[in-house]
């Protein structure tokens, strides 16, 4: 068993297989691990866009009707609330790891959290009209 | 409210046992009494067989520590009536074998504590007659979480890359390299990172971020670590693009 031999009679519990699901606090952080590989398949599909429109009205419209299908509906729905997951719980772990001071006196987490939600607004905002007009 | 309260506590005899087992006992449901008092109370009156770890009964010592309802807690420091109606399991620490029932052996902290130095190193002594160290507030400020450490580790029973790793540093002694890293007075911040750069280091951390939540004194090691990382990398970006001379 895991118990050690010899003289050390102390007991090591083995780690169970599925640990991560024993907290909640677990499981989020292996679900927020997990976001990574949607992050990736959005950028994919990202260049394969940007891709599609350089190849001419032909191409577009092809990624469109790909981009239509239910199966791919589906996998970008999925990859979307990942992708929410994945803002939201990085966004609110950068004031434990950037401390950042101004005149001798350290930014609360609460401004820094709320100046990349301000950035990522306008960069939305921008790209929307970079789009639109 | 009712008078007792049903504690079940994982029993481990490595002398009679092969693996742990479970054992129930009830006692007085009081308000102020805490998990440790609890087991006080087992132990005194109903089971002196009973072997758990303990001393000031503040949170001050770090001794206390157990998984109380699968939560890595200082027992003195954690009210029964929490707890009610009970009943409330009581487990030695996670990821630290046990030596018997509530005692773990923490050995692997105490040989890992000094290898990220914790202490202030000086590139030059001063001597004795040249005074003392003198330190801002704000000096004082930029490192006094990380002192507040008291070794009770629970940050390392709920951190589940020591669970699955347990070559990896760990929460509180990172926390600690940061405390020595932040004082004005220390000097030694490049011997710390030589240690932390290897993959057991700093870099062994996924920022789960358990450690943080569970430490009683709010040192907040998660956070140490992090920006740790960030120093390394810095300094890994500084040592490929600088010659030598300007690091
Ligand atoms: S960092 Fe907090 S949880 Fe970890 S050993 Fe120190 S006081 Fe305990
Ligand atoms: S007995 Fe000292 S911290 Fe609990």
């Amino acid at each position: 068993m895991s118990r050690a031999t010899g003289d050390d009679l102390s007991y090591r519990r083995p780690v169970p297989l599925w640990w991560w699901l024993h907290k909640r606090t677990y499981f989020v952080f292996v679900m927020r691990e997990l976001s990574s590989i949607f992050i990736a398949w959005l950028v994919l599909y990202l260049l394969l866009f940007v891709r599609a429109v350089g190849r001419g009205e032909a191409a577009y419209q092809d990624f469109l009707d790909d981009a239509a299908s239910p199966w791919l509906v589906t996998l970008n729905v999925i990859a979307f609330a990942f992708i929410v997951l994945h803002t939201i719980t990085w966004f609110s772990l950068t004031p434990q790891a950037m401390v950042v001071r101004v005149r001798g006196h350290r930014v609360p987490g609460i401004a820094i959290i709320a100046g990349q939600y301000a950035a990522l607004a306008a960069v939305t905002a921008f790209v929307a009209w970079l789009v639109l007009s | 409210m009712a008078d007792e309260i049903r504690v079940e506590v994982a029993r481990y005899r490595p002398d009679k046992d092969r693996e742990p087992g479970w054992q129930e006992y009830d006692v007085p449901l009081r308000t102020d009494w805490t998990v440790l008092d609890a087991l006080n109370h087992v132990k005194n009156e109903v089971d002196s067989t009973l072997a758990f770890r303990w001393s000031c009964r503040m949170g001050i010592c770090g001794s206390c520590g157990m998984n109380v309802q699968g939560e890595p807690r200082l027992s003195c420091a954690t009210f029964l009536t929490d707890y009610a109606p009970g009943p409330v399991r009581v487990e030695p620490l996670a990821n630290f074998p046990v030596v018997r029932d509530l005692v773990v052996d923490i050995d692997d902290f105490l040989e890992k504590l000094p290898r990220v130095k914790p202490w202030i190193i000086r590139d030059e002594e001063k001597s004795v007659d040249d005074g003392e160290y003198l330190q801002s507030p704000e000096e004082l400020e930029a490192y006094q979480q990380f002192s507040m450490c008291i070794n009770c580790m629970l940050c390392y029973a709920a951190c589940p890359v020591y669970g699955l790793d347990p070559d990896f540093v760990g929460p509180a002694a990172i926390a600690l390299a940061e405390r020595y890293d932040l004082d004005s007075r220390d000097q030694g911040a490049r011997q710390r990172l030589d240690v932390l750069i290897e993959a057991e280091g700093v870099y062994g951390c996924t920022f789960v971020g358990e450690c943080t939540r569970v430490c009683p004194k709010h040192v907040d090691p998660a956070g140490a670590i992090q920006r740790y990382k960030l120093k390394a990398a810095q300094e890994s970006v500084k040592a490929f693009l600088l010659p030598r001379a300007f690091r």
